[in-house]
């Protein structure tokens, strides 16, 4: 018999893995801002992949609801605050699993805010969805093993790599591959990943300084037409249809925070992550995080925490410790992958004092220099108080200057104005289940 | 033959498929998503409702996210 209900935000791996965990011992909800399950590396398009179906038919068949192209945008001790394109909706929840991976971790430079200028995982994504890239140059650069996945992808799609610079040392991605010993997995994912960009120059200790634009003569005037690339006292430009860029991933906190979940401790200028129990607990009573949210281990790690986290939260603790060594395992790894990514110190010397870091206020890094916290510069320099909410010159202005990013207030992404309403509105009066236009 | 349909970006029709978000679009056909405040070009960035980089009209959503739908038949899309 079924005891209790669970609602899981995010159908990434981690997500995927808590639904099927949990469906056969308590009523689930798996809700996504996509349209399908699959989350960041099984992404469908409009669709599903193979992987992510294997995962959620079992869940279905047990009973799990699906509530795709539903953004959580608040949440409170009760209810969740969704939004889909037509409207929005308070969901109620009796315990929750938090599994709303990461996002890329972009550092600035002159020119990255370019048009043709994406994420590695940006470009990637959009590529999926439907972006045709065939015979194009593309420079990859930034740092991390999601810069090969990227290359290797956009490759597969008939893409030219021009190149990938990656901003670690040799000796630091020696450590990286000791470290893979403990995971044959990865050793085996790397090793693919090298054999499909064979041809494609790798470069270590090296990365674009700055992208310049395409001139007004040109048919693509306004967007890339080239990047500057430094490695040592080399300096070169490459010219390139897009330019793929990346450093590594940061959890997406908000949510969990605004739930008042705890922080774990953060080493400095590395982002910072959700803490949790052995159980992937978090320091709120009935909330479960798993996958990216409490900090970066790739794919396996996801799987292991989502599992973990679906049991617990189904009260199958007795199962759900069956899986905690194999998930240490996995964490162990990604903290050797957390130091070899650690961020070259020159990198903070690339934007220029008119280099914009908040883009949806532009504000240049000259006028943050006046301010000494986050909270400052929001309140005095508009920085973070955009379109994005500061989700990602925060990530900047952490690394750049350790600033705490302090301000997490509902809606945790912007929300329509009848959303917002709903939010206000009083709890029982709006709890129903209807979504109202 | 993949399903295509005819969709319109700031009234010009064009060709696309189910299978393409309206950011993708945008950035296969070169144009921007919008202005910043300060008048800049930008287009799509991190592909995945971050950024917002790459909101537009579409259909009677004014700022729709353009990496997160996609395209349906007789959409209409209007750059900001
Ligand atoms: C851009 C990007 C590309 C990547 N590409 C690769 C790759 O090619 N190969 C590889 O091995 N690893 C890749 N990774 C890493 C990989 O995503 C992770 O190892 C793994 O997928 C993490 O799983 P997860 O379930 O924690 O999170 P995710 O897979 O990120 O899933 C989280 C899901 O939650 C959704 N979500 C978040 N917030 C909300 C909200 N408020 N409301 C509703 N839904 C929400 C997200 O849209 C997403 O679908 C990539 C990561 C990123 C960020
Ligand atoms: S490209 Fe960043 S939100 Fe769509």
């Amino acid at each position: 018999m079924k005891t209790g209900s669970v609602t899981i935000i995010g159908a990434g791996p981690a997500g995927l893995a808590a639904a099927a965990a949990a469906a056969p011992y308590a009523t689930v909800t798996l809700l996504d801002e996509n349209p399908g399950p699959g989350g960041q590396i099984w992404r469908a398009g409009a669709g599903t992949t193979t992987a992510a179906a294997e995962l959620w038919e079992p869940a279905r068949q047990a009973g799990a609801q699906w509530l795709g192209g539903c953004r959580v945008v608040a949440a409170d001790a009760h209810a969740l605050l969704l939004e889909n394109a037509t409207g929005a909706q308070r969901l109620p929840w009796e315990k929750l699993v938090l599994a709303p991976g990461a996002r890329e971790r972009f550092l600035p430079f002159p020119g990255w805010t370019l048009p043709g200028v994406l994420g590695a995982g940006g470009l990637q994504a959009l590529v999926k969805n439907g972006l045709d890239i065939r015979g194009q140059r593309v420079m990859v650069a930034g740092s991390g093993p999601l810069l090969l996945a990227a290359a290797a992808f956009l490759r597969s799609q008939g893409a030219i790599i021009a190149g990938i610079t990656e901003q670690a040392t040799r000796r630091q991605l020696a450590g990286l591959a000791w470290a893979s010993l403990v995971s044959p997995e990865k050793r085996k994912q790397a090793s693919g990943l090298f054999r499909q960009l064979r041809g494609v120059p790798y470069l270590t200790h090296c990365w674009v300084e700055a992208a310049e634009v395409q001139e007004s003569s040109h048919k693509n005037s306004g967007w890339l037409a080239a990047v500057r690339l430094r490695r040592g006292n080399r300096r070169w430009r490459e010219p390139c249809d897009w330019l793929a860029s990346g450093f590594g991933l940061a959890p997406n906190i908000e949510l969990a925070r605004l739930l008042g979940c705890a922080l774990a401790p953060a080493a400095e200028g590395r982002p910072s992550s959700i803490a949790v129990d052995d159980f992937q607990l978090a320091s709120q009573s009935n909330i479960w995080c798993a996958g990216e949210i409490t900090g970066i281990g790739g794919l396996e790690l996801s799987l292991l925490e989502g599992r973990i986290a679906g049991l617990a939260a189904a009260g199958q603790t007795a199962l759900a410790r069956r899986w905690l060594k194999a998930r240490d395992r996995q964490r162990h790894f990604a903290r050797a992958l957390a130091r070899a990514a650690r961020l070259d110190a020159e990198l903070r010397r690339l934007p220029g004092d008119e280099t914009v870091i908040c883009r949806c206020e532009d504000v240049p890094l000259g006028r943050l220099r006046e301010y000494h916290s986050w909270r400052e510069a929001r309140l005095l320099g508009r920085c973070g108080m955009g379109a994005c909410q500061g989700r990602i010159c925060s990530d900047i202005t952490g690394w750049l200057w350790n600033w705490q990013y302090d301000t997490t207030r509902p809606p945790v992404t912007p929300a329509r104005i009848s959303t917002l309403a709903l939010m206000a509105a009083n709890a029982e009066k709006a709890s129903s289940s209807e979504f109202i236009l | 033959m993949p399903e295509t349909f005819t969709v319109f970006i700031n009234g010009q029709p064009v060709t696309a498929g189910p299978e393409t978000s309206v950011a993708a679009l945008l950035l296969r056909e070169r144009m921007v998503n919008r202005r910043s405040c300060a008048g800049q070009l930008r287009a799509a960035f991190c592909g995945m409702g971050i950024c917002m980089e790459c909101r537009v009209t579409i259909d009677s959503d004014a700022h729709g996210l353009g990496c997160m739908t996609f395209c349906r038949p007789n959409m209409k899309i209007t750059t900001l």
